[in-house]
C-alpha cells in the first residue's frame, strides 16, 4: 500500500466510509429481497405441506438443502484463514481484506443454520437438541461448534471494527446525511470504545486469542460437518479422507469467495487504491494452492476407490465417471478447480478481472461438487430400490428446493451487503496505522 | 429339559394365538405374557374344545383351560423404551419359501397405516452375479443390536430396547434423517406429508411400540410388532405369510415360530446354515437368513405379483 503514502488520513477515511446505495446497489438489494422472499414462500409451503413439496424420498433423503448447509459451512470457513490464519503469520497485505472475509464469514455461518433448520421435517421440534441432545451423535457436535464458530466469527467482525466505529460515530457529529439512521446504531454498538491504550491492548489481545481459538474451531466444523457423511457405511460417504478433503475444498471455496468479493467491492465502492492488483496477484496465487491441495485431495478420493472397484463402490462411481452425474462430475473438477489453477497461474490471469472470473469458476464448480457429494452416493443404496414408485429412484430438486436455496443464497449476499453498508468494508483504523507505519 | 419344553408349549401356544384362537395360558395378574401359568392350579370342567395345535393336528383341550385373552393396557412410551423383560427377539427369514406375494407387506401396510406407495417390508429380487441364482430377499428392520441409526440419532428418538428392538419416539423425532443416510439396509420410510390415515386413528396419541398414527415429519419403520409380542402373538408378516416364511421368536428361550412350525433357533440356523445381511459392517442385526436352497417355488413365480403390480 505505499501508494496510500501521499494521501492524507482525511482523504482515506472519506474513501472507505459506508457509502449510499447508488441505483445499481438499489436494483441488486432488491433483487436479492425478492430471490429471498420466492425462497420464504416456498418454505411456508413447505411447512403446511411437509418435505413433500421437495423431490427428496426414502432413498435420495438428503438433496440439495444438505449440499448448500454444506457450502455454506465450506465458505465460512475463510474468515478463519484470511483473519486468522494470515493475521497469525504477519501477512501484512491481507489487511483490506480481513473485514470481507469476516463478513462472508458470519453471513454464511448464519444461513447454514438456516438452511439446516429449513432442512428438518419437524423444524418446530428444534428444542429437542438441547432437551434430548445425546453427545454421540455427529449432529450434536455440529450444533456445538457451529454455534461456537457463529460467536467467535461475531465478535471477530466485532473487536476490530470497534476503533472504526468510533471513527464513524465522530463523522455523524458532522452533519453528514449518510449517517443519520445509523448514528444510533453505531453508538448503540461502540460508544464506550473511547480508543485508550488500555482499550487498544485489551482489544488486540481478545482478537488474538480469538485468531488463535477460531482455526480449530474452523477444522472443528467442517470436519465434523464431512462427519455427517463419512460416519455412515455408504460408498462415497464411507471414506476417512472425508475431513481432510472437505477442509480443503473449504478453503478453496472460500479463497474464490474473497477473489469474488473483492472485485465487485473494489468496483462498487471505487477502492482501487485500497484493493490494489497486488492484493488479486497475491490472493490468485493463495488460490492457485488451495485450488491444488483440494485436487490433490479429490485424487484421492476417487482414484483409490476406482482402482479397487468394490462392488458396492462400482455403481456409485461409473455413475459419477461416466454415467447420469458425469458432466456434472467433470464440470465441477474441470470449472471448480483446474481451469481456475490454469488461469491464475499465470501472471496475466492474476489481474482483476481474471481473478474475478476465475474466482466465480471455483464458488460456482464448488456448489455442484457438494451436490455431488451428497446425492448421488443416496442413489446407490447397498440394497435394491425396490417396491418404491418411480419417483423415489430419481433426484432432481422440485422448484421450491430451488426458491430456498437460491433464496438462501440471495440471502447471505444480502447480509453480506447490508453489513457493507453499515461498515467500512476495509477497515479504516487499521489502513491508518499501516499508512503511518510505512510512513514512519 | 422340561423347563425348555414348557416354554416352547408356550410358543406354540402365542403361535396359535395369532391364528386367531382367543385363548390365554392365564396370565392375567402377570405383567409378562410369555410367562406360563403353571403354578397355578385349574380344575378340568370335563369339556373339551378342538384346537388346531401348530403341528397342523387337531387337539382337544379341556375348556377350563381356556382364558380370555385380557385387555392389556397400552405402555406408557417410557415403559416402551425399556422393552419386555428377560426377552431377545429374532425373526429368521427363510428364502426358500419366499415367492413375491408380498402378503407380508400388506398385512405390515395395513396394521401400520404405512402411506401409500412407501413399505416397511420390502421384497427384493436379489441377483450377485449373472451366473448365480436369482431369488426374493424380504428386508425388514434388522433390529441391529450395533445400530448406526441409533448411533446418529441426535436425540434419543430411535433408540434400542433391552429386549433387541428397535423403535422410534415419533413424538421425539426432529426429521433430520440422518438415520435413513446411516442405515445400510435402507429400511427407513419418512413420512413426507401428512399421513393418510382415518382422522380417528391420527388423533390416537403415539404409540411407540405400534409405531401408530405415524406424523408428517418423522421417520418410521420396521418395529417387529411389540406391541403384539406383548400380547403373545407374533408380528403382523409372520403371520400374514401364506407360506410361512417369517419365523419369530425369542433367543433367550431358543424357539421360532411361523405360527404354524415352531423351532430350536440354534438348531435351524445350524441345519440350514443361517446368516445375517452384511455382516461385514458389523451391525450385528437381529435378522436371520436362510439361504434359498431346495425352494419351495422358482424365482420366476414370484415375478407375477410384480406384473401385476405394473398393469
Amino acid at each position: 500500500m505505499e501508494n496510500l503514502n501521499s494521501i492524507s488520513d482525511e482523504k482515506i477515511i472519506q474513501d472507505l466510509l459506508p457509502q449510499k446505495f447508488n441505483r445499481s446497489g438499489r436494483i441488486w438489494t432488491g433483487v436479492l429481497i425478492a430471490i429471498c422472499l420466492v425462497g420464504v414462500y416456498a418454505y411456508y409451503r413447505q411447512l403446511r405441506y411437509g418435505l413433500v413439496v421437495t423431490s427428496m424420498r426414502d432413498y435420495v433423503s438428503w438433496g440439495i438443502y444438505i449440499s448448500n448447509f454444506v457450502f455454506f459451512v465450506a465458505i465460512s470457513l475463510v474468515g478463519s484463514l484470511i483473519t486468522a490464519v494470515f493475521r497469525l503469520s504477519r501477512v501484512e497485505w491481507s489487511t483490506p481484506l480481513t473485514r470481507i472475509a469476516e463478513i462472508i464469514a458470519v453471513a454464511a455461518i448464519i444461513f447454514a443454520s438456516i438452511i439446516i433448520i429449513v432442512d428438518m421435517g419437524s423444524p418446530e421440534r428444534f428444542y429437542n437438541l438441547f432437551i434430548h441432545g445425546r453427545v454421540q451423535s455427529p449432529i450434536i457436535w455440529d450444533v456445538i461448534v457451529i454455534t461456537t464458530y457463529f460467536f467467535i466469527s461475531i465478535l471477530l467482525l466485532y473487536f476490530p471494527l470497534l476503533p472504526d466505529i468510533k471513527i464513524l460515530l465522530r463523522y455523524k457529529e458532522t452533519n453528514d446525511n449518510r449517517f443519520k439512521y445509523l448514528a444510533k446504531f453505531y453508538s448503540f454498538l461502540g460508544s464506550f470504545w473511547k480508543g485508550t491504550p488500555e482499550q487498544f491492548k485489551l482489544s488486540e489481545r481478545a482478537i488474538n486469542i480469538l485468531c488463535i481459538t477460531i482455526i480449530p474451531v474452523a477444522f472443528t466444523i467442517h470436519t465434523v460437518t464431512s462427519w455427517l457423511f463419512a460416519t455412515t457405511y455408504r460408498p462415497g460417504w464411507d471414506s476417512t479422507n472425508f475431513g481432510a478433503y472437505f477442509i480443503s475444498g473449504a478453503f478453496l471455496v472460500g479463497g474464490g469467495g474473497v477473489l469474488v468479493a473483492m472485485y465487485v467491492f473494489r468496483k462498487a465502492y471505487h477502492l482501487e487504491k485500497y484493493i490494489t492488483e497486488e492484493h488479486f496477484e497475491k490472493m490468485g496465487k493463495m488460490v492457485v494452492l488451495l485450488a491444488l491441495l483440494y485436487l490433490y485431495f479429490n485424487i484421492n478420493e476417487y482414484l483409490v476407490p476406482a482402482f479397487k472397484m468394490k462392488k458396492s463402490e462400482e455403481a456409485h462411481l461409473t455413475g459419477l465417471f461416466t454415467g447420469e452425474f458425469a458432466p456434472l462430475f467433470w464440470f465441477a473438477i474441470l470449472v471448480g478447480m483446474i481451469l481456475p489453477i490454469i488461469i491464475l497461474l499465470f501472471k496475466r490471469g492474476r489481474k482483476p478481472l481474471p481473478v474475478f472470473v476465475a474466482g466465480i469458476m471455483v464458488v460456482i464448480g464448488a456448489w455442484f461438487k457438494r451436490y455431488l457429494i451428497v446425492t448421488p452416493t443416496l442413489l446407490h443404496p447397498f440394497l435394491p430400490m425396490t417396491n418404491v414408485p418411480d419417483s423415489y429412484r430419481h433426484y432432481f430438486p422440485s422448484w421450491e428446493e430451488w426458491a430456498i436455496a437460491l433464496g438462501s443464497l440471495a440471502g447471505a449476499l444480502l447480509v453480506i451487503t447490508i453489513l457493507s453498508r453499515i461498515f467500512p468494508i476495509i477497515p479504516i483504523h487499521e489502513t491508518l496505522t499501516e499508512q503511518h507505519e510505512t510512513a514512519d | 429339559m422340561k423347563q425348555e419344553n414348557n416354554s416352547r408349549r408356550e410358543f406354540l401356544l402365542t403361535g396359535l394365538m395369532a391364528a386367531g384362537v382367543a385363548v390365554g395360558v392365564g396370565c392375567s395378574s402377570k405383567k409378562n405374557v410369555f410367562e406360563s401359568g403353571a403354578d397355578e392350579t385349574v380344575i378340568a370342567s370335563g369339556k373339551k374344545v378342538k384346537l388346531l395345535s401348530v403341528d397342523g393336528e387337531i387337539i382337544e383341550v379341556d375348556e377350563a383351560f381356556l382364558k380370555p385373552v385380557p385387555e392389556l393396557p397400552a405402555v406408557s412410551n417410557s415403559e416402551a423404551r425399556i422393552g419386555i423383560g428377560g426377552k431377545k427377539f429374532v425373526m429368521v427369514i427363510d428364502l426358500s419359501r419366499c415367492k413375491n406375494l408380498r402378503k407380508c407387506q400388506e398385512a405390515c401396510n395395513h396394521m401400520h397405516h404405512v402411506n401409500t406407495g412407501q413399505n416397511w417390508i420390502k421384497v427384493d429380487p436379489m441377483r450377485e452375479d449373472e451366473h448365480t441364482a436369482p431369488f426374493w430377499q424380504p428386508t425388514t428392520c434388522m433390529h441391529c443390536d450395533e445400530p448406526p441409526c441409533v448411533k446418529v440419532c441426535p436425540v434419543d428418538a430411535t433408540f434400542k430396547r433391552q429386549d433387541g428392538i428397535v423403535l422410534i419416539d415419533s413424538d421425539r423425532c426432529i426429521g433430520c434423517r440422518f438415520c435413513m443416510a446411516a442405515c445400510p439396509y435402507s429400511t427407513r420410510a419418512f413420512n413426507w406429508s401428512a399421513p393418510d390415515i382415518p382422522a380417528d386413528i391420527a388423533a390416537q396419541p403415539y404409540s411407540c411400540e405400534s409405531s401408530v398414527p405415524q406424523k408428517k415429519g418423522t421417520v418410521g419403520k420396521c418395529d417387529f410388532c411389540p406391541d403384539m409380542a406383548r400380547r403373545g402373538e407374533l408380528p403382523h408378516c409372520v403371520s400374514a405369510c401364506p407360506n410361512g416364511t417369517f419365523f419369530f421368536g425369542d433367543l433367550n428361550q431358543d424357539t421360532v415360530s411361523n405360527g404354524a412350525e415352531t423351532f430350536r433357533f440354534s438348531d435351524l440356523i445350524k441345519d440350514k446354515s443361517g446368516y445375517r445381511l452384511m455382516e461385514d459392517l458389523g451391525t450385528k442385526p437381529s435378522v436371520y437368513y436362510l439361504p434359498p436352497v431346495n425352494r419351495n417355488f422358482p424365482f420366476e413365480s414370484g415375478l407375477e405379483t410384480d406384473t401385476k403390480e405394473k398393469k
